[in-house]
């Protein structure tokens, strides 16, 4: 929004944000330190040093260890991995676009307008981002594989085929249904915190329709998009299943991972590329803050509680519908794949299963809910993590001058470019010689599943919650503190309440996520008991008589995480609506 | 925070050091659940108060695990198919000595050892390789039934065939080898490409094969015997067939170096080699060739015995010394000449089977020599078997003081000279096509 297209109430503070930052003084500058310094400390334990220990290979000689950058010229050398840069670049940016037209309609009719079923809508849009492993891509291939249900009816009817799931366009086909929500929630999330004076003052101006959202309400969402859209960029550019599962090995990240997997944890090849991905996540990160600097996104009055619902005609209304309709059937379609294969007896090369049955749910109810139990657990608490950090960090870096605040948070958005296997080989390594009293090492103990699961998916949180405090305005604050709050009393009373709907995106993206999270989780699952859903599915669906029961318990999955989706959004909108009959 | 952790620590250790007080063994294996889950239930019912942990981790993670956590370790068992792992795992003294008191256990399946000679660890079943394939998905598309490996090189069965990467896959590197020791390493080499020609997708696991053709993905599939079985046992409509070229190679389980548990570890080695355990491999959902020859009486009509049956007799003779040595070098050749240039690859087969269709119909000696020249091209290697299995190779890529080269140097240049080869190849091909159109 380079022409400042809406004139903000807190214009006054026309200069950018570190200008604009207190000048220390109400928590202490010590007590914001030792936040900081906590943080650093914990993101040093368990993210930087784990990886490190794995990373260093990548600047040593195989073999004699000595240190040598040759391993990089290797990498610009070798065809096949400049190949798959350019590759996962492309698919990267191509599935931007398509998820921001998937994600667009979605958050933006369903917040701007009078729509029943809006938090509906919501919930779903979101379960994309619940695929369980494995067993999604077996459901995926059933309906859209070449010889999945759609083009075998194709083939029936019409004698074409359409090859949906092959090759890097298969590839952004799936990331862009896969990933979507990212941008959706964030998207959402910013959406609702607009103030709706914005858009009356354009409306009284004569703004309206297409121009009054081109204008207004996209531009002050910007925050938003940008969190989603650079979450999505990078998360596909670190992805290893689905390529994977397209059997698309050409691209970087799986690259890495089949390196690492099969050539061995001491080819430093495969720890080359995990620096590249990394380097690329952290400056991908730092772009995107460049994109919204210099720029004011915050709004002061917030008694309404985002834009103001607007009617929709009856015509309009129909085509909103079928557009909503049309995205959600396209996007659930996969759900609805693995719905199927849990019922299905048998489902080979056929349109639809043979017969159906009941009883892999009977088989896996019977023995998975130590699963279930431990995947709450686990996405909880790792998710709790998440939003106390990414918060903490949101607040440290935007709202005070500490030195070296950034430093957070790339430390932070790192953490969504260390593949899953370096964390959890770093893990096993930084924490097996580690003993408790007793001789138990520890890194048996499930808490370090939780710890390693909330390190990955500590960016998604620290997304949200920035988004969110960049569009509260300083002067709500700074008027609490000019009427005798002290620091911590604003940002108990101010701050926390009003970054609520960006922490609760958050914690529902990193808890969603953290419940079908497998790479890291598959090497420091050590018993049984302890293992979480993830792991489960895994063990399934490594056998033909697991399929139905790994479908199963994949729709399990995502029926708990739906839950406690519809639980929060219904919590969200609560919560607002209260806000807004406060005032 | 920090101290809600620590607590949190303490309770764990607690409650951990609690259930350590019973009798517990465990096991680190591929198997699946279909596989470990039987035979878990009916050991804890022979040895009441011992229960059995069983962790999954497919074989190369497994490997890894026990090398990484050796200076602590928890593990009392490993338990997978393929035999060079556990030469890694002995290599590496990661195993301990043990020799089963099992009686009735035949010495040797097919021409292979059942046990480690060095006793560090005992085939309890075994497998053997072959071609899967879906019988709805052939039946539609009106193709023919594979009896030998050479088969699925034939033009009606391009892209309809998968299979896994051999470095991805333990069973897939031994298919490989054992075509490589059965026909010879330029003839060998010269069938796998063929056959990769017709290639669908190589996928990066092996249950991605069984996966594919079960479902309807694929046609036909690479794969070792009990993945067909056990689908067939789950009702999917699969066959199977062993071709002449193939080898039976025992699934092992090994007592892991400091075993905290080393003598409930025996009990379960004992165990999977009595009478009881061997008969739970017939289980529908296991079906692996048991070792003790007395147990196939009670198999179904048509289990495969490879103690009686004539195609499973007189088998190669594994030789596991040589695959051992280039394991490596085999696993980055098929990578490089075959998963990362299938594009190429796949294109040129196209035009030779077009070719060769033409030919059928009109012969055309120009062009038949074109074509012959355009498969020596794509059959020729950047390395003979003596230098595979040449020391200075293997340091490439252990990282060893003597090496030609490093890894990701050699990987260029194999990639490098496929992608030449293949598009000489193609231009040839293109030139024949040319002549019989």
């Amino acid at each position: 929004m380079s022409d400042r297209a809406a004139p903000a109430p807190s214009v006054r503070f026309a200069d950018t944000f570190p200008s604009r930052a207190p000048r220390g003084g109400r928590i202490p500058v010590s007590g914001q330190a030792v936040l900081a310094l906590a943080i650093a400390l914990f993101l040093l334990v368990f993210l930087v040093v784990p990886v490190a220990t794995v990373a260093y290979v990548a600047f040593t000689e195989k073999g004699t260890g000595a240190p040598t950058l040759v391993n990089f010229l290797d990498f610009a050398r070798t065809d096949l991995f400049v190949r798959s840069f350019w590759n996962s670049l492309y698919v990267s940016a191509m599935t931007v676009v398509w998820a921001s037209v998937l994600a667009l309609p979605l958050a933006y009719l369903t917040t701007r307008f009078e729509f029943r079923g809006a938090a509906l809508v919501q919930t779903l849009g979101f379960l994309p981002l619940i695929m369980p492993p494995f067993v999604g891509a077996v459901a995926m291939q059933l309906l859209f594989g070449r010889n999945g249900t759609v083009n075998l009816l194709l083939e029936e009817w019409f004698d074409f085929k359409i090859g949906l799931m092959e090759g890097l366009n298969g590839v952004i086909f799936l990331q862009a249904i896969h990933y979507f929500p990212f941008i959706l929630v964030n998207l959402s999330a910013a959406l609702r915190n607009i103030d709706r004076a914005m858009e009356e003052a354009a409306q009284n101006l004569g703004s309206h329709g297409f121009r009054l959202f081109r204008r207004i309400a996209l531009p002050l969402a910007m925050p938003g998009y940008v969190a989603g859209a650079s979450l999505v960029f990078v998360k596909v550019f670190d992805d290893v299943a689905s390529p994977l599962l397209l059997n698309v090995k050409e691209m970087l990240a799986p690259q890495a991972y089949l390196r690492i997997t099969s050539i061995g944890i001491d080819d430093p090849m495969g720890y080359v590329i995990s620096v590249v991905l990394i380097v690329l996540a952290v400056v991908t990160m730092w772009g995107s803050a460049q994109v919204l600097k210099g720029k004011d996104y915050a709004t002061a009055q917030r008694g309404g509680g985002g834009l103001a619902r607007r009617r929709l005609t009856r015509g309009q209304s129909v085509m909103a519908y079928g557009v909503v309709l049309l995205v959600l059937a396209l996007v659930l379609a996969p759900h609805l794949g693995l719905v199927l294969l849990s019922l299905a007896t048998v489902w080979s090369f056929s349109p639809l299963p043979d017969d159906y049955t009941l009883a892999h749910y009977a088989r896996v109810l019977g023995d998975s809910s130590i699963y279930i139990k431990n995947t709450l657990l686990y996405a909880g608490l790792a998710a709790a993590i998440d939003v106390a950090i990414g918060g903490a960090i949101a607040y440290l870096v935007l709202r005070t001058r500490l030195p070296g605040r950034q430093m957070l948070d790339w430390m932070a958005g790192a953490a969504l470019a260390v593949p899953g296997v370096v964390l959890g080989i770093g893990y096993l390594r930084a924490f097996y010689g580690v003993t408790l009293p007793g001789g138990v090492p520890l890194a048996t103990l499930w808490i370090m599943i939780v710890l390693a699961i909330a390190i990955r998916r500590l960016p998604y949180a620290l997304r949200a919650a920035y988004a969110a405090l960049q569009q509260i305005s300083i002067a709500l604050e700074e008027a609490a503190e000019n009427l005798g709050a002290t620091k911590a009393r604003t940002v108990r009373r101010v701050v926390i309440p009003l970054m609520t709907g960006g922490l609760l995106a958050g914690f529902v993206t990193s808890f969603a996520t953290a419940a079908v999270e497998l790479s890291a989780v598959l090497m420091l699952v050590q018993n049984n008991s302890d293992a979480p859903l993830s792991y489960g599915l895994y063990v399934l669906m490594q056998t033909p008589a697991g399929r139905g029961a790994g479908a199963a318990l994949g729709v399990v999955a995502v029926i708990i995480v739906a839950v406690c989706m519809g639980l929060s959004q219904l919590a969200a909108d609560r919560s607002q609506r209260a806000r807004g009959l406060d005032i | 925070m920090v101290r809600s952790i620590v607590l949190a620590l303490g309770l764990v250790l607690v409650a951990h050091s609690a259930s350590a007080q019973m009798g517990s063994l465990t096991v680190v294996t591929s198997f699946s659940k279909d596989v470990t889950d039987p035979i878990r239930r009916a050991f804890e019912k022979s040895a009441p108060g011992v229960t059995l942990e069983v962790q999954n981790r497919n074989t190369n993670a497994g490997v890894k695990y026990l090398e990484e956590t050796r200076a602590n370790n928890q593990v009392d068992l490993f338990w997978a198919s393929a035999p060079d792992a556990f030469e890694v795992l002995k290599a590496k003294k990661l195993l301990a000595l043990y020799k089963p008191k099992a009686r009735g256990i035949a010495e040797k399946v097919g021409s292979y050892p059942v046990n480690d000679k060095d006793g560090f660890y005992s085939g309890f079943a075994a497998s053997g390789y072959g071609i899967m394939w879906n019988d709805r998905y052939v039946k539609a598309k009106k193709l023919p039934t594979p009896k030998e490996w050479q088969d699925l090189a034939q033009a009606p069965y391009y892209d309809h065939v998968s299979i896994s990467a051999p470095s991805r896959s333990g069973t897939t590197h031994l298919t490989i080898e054992t075509i490589l020791q059965g026909e010879g390493w330029d003839k060998g080499w010269r069938i796998i490409k063929e056959i990769s020609g017709n290639l669908h997708q190589v996928t990066d696991r092996s249950f991605g094969v069984p996966e594919a053709v079960n479902s309807g993905q694929v046609g036909y599939g690479i794969v070792i015997d009990f993945f067909a079985f056990s689908s067939q046992g789950s009702g999917f409509p699969v066959k199977f067939v062993y071709p002449s070229v193939t080898t039976l190679v025992p699934a092992n389980v090994g007592i892991v170096a400091n075993a905290p548990n080393r003598m409930f570890a025996e009990a379960f080695i004992e165990f999977l080699l009595s009478p009881a355990g061997q008969e739970l491999l017939l289980t529908p959902t296991i079906r692996r060739l048991p070792v003790r020859p007395a147990t196939y009486e009670k198999a179904p009509p048509d289990y495969p015995n490879p103690f009686k049956d004539k195609n499973l007799q007189g088998l190669l003779t594994f030789n596991a010394e040589l695959s051992e040595k280039r394991s490596e070098a085999v696993d980055v050749l098929f990578d490089q000449l075959i998963t990362f240039q299938l594009a190429p690859l796949k294109a040129v087969t196209k035009t030779l089977h077009d070719v060769e269709a033409a030919l059928a119909k009109k012969d055309n000696a120009q062009a038949r020599a074109l074509a012959k020249e355009a498969r020596d091209l794509v059959a020729a290697m950047p390395v003979t078997d003596a230098q595979a299995a040449a020391p200075e190779l293997r340091a490439a890529f252990t990282g060893g003081k003597q090496k030609s080269a490093r890894q990701a140097e050699l990987e260029q240049q194999w990639a490098a000279f496929a992608k030449e080869k293949y598009a000489a190849a193609q231009a040839k091909a293109d030139e024949a096509l040319k002549l019989v159109r």
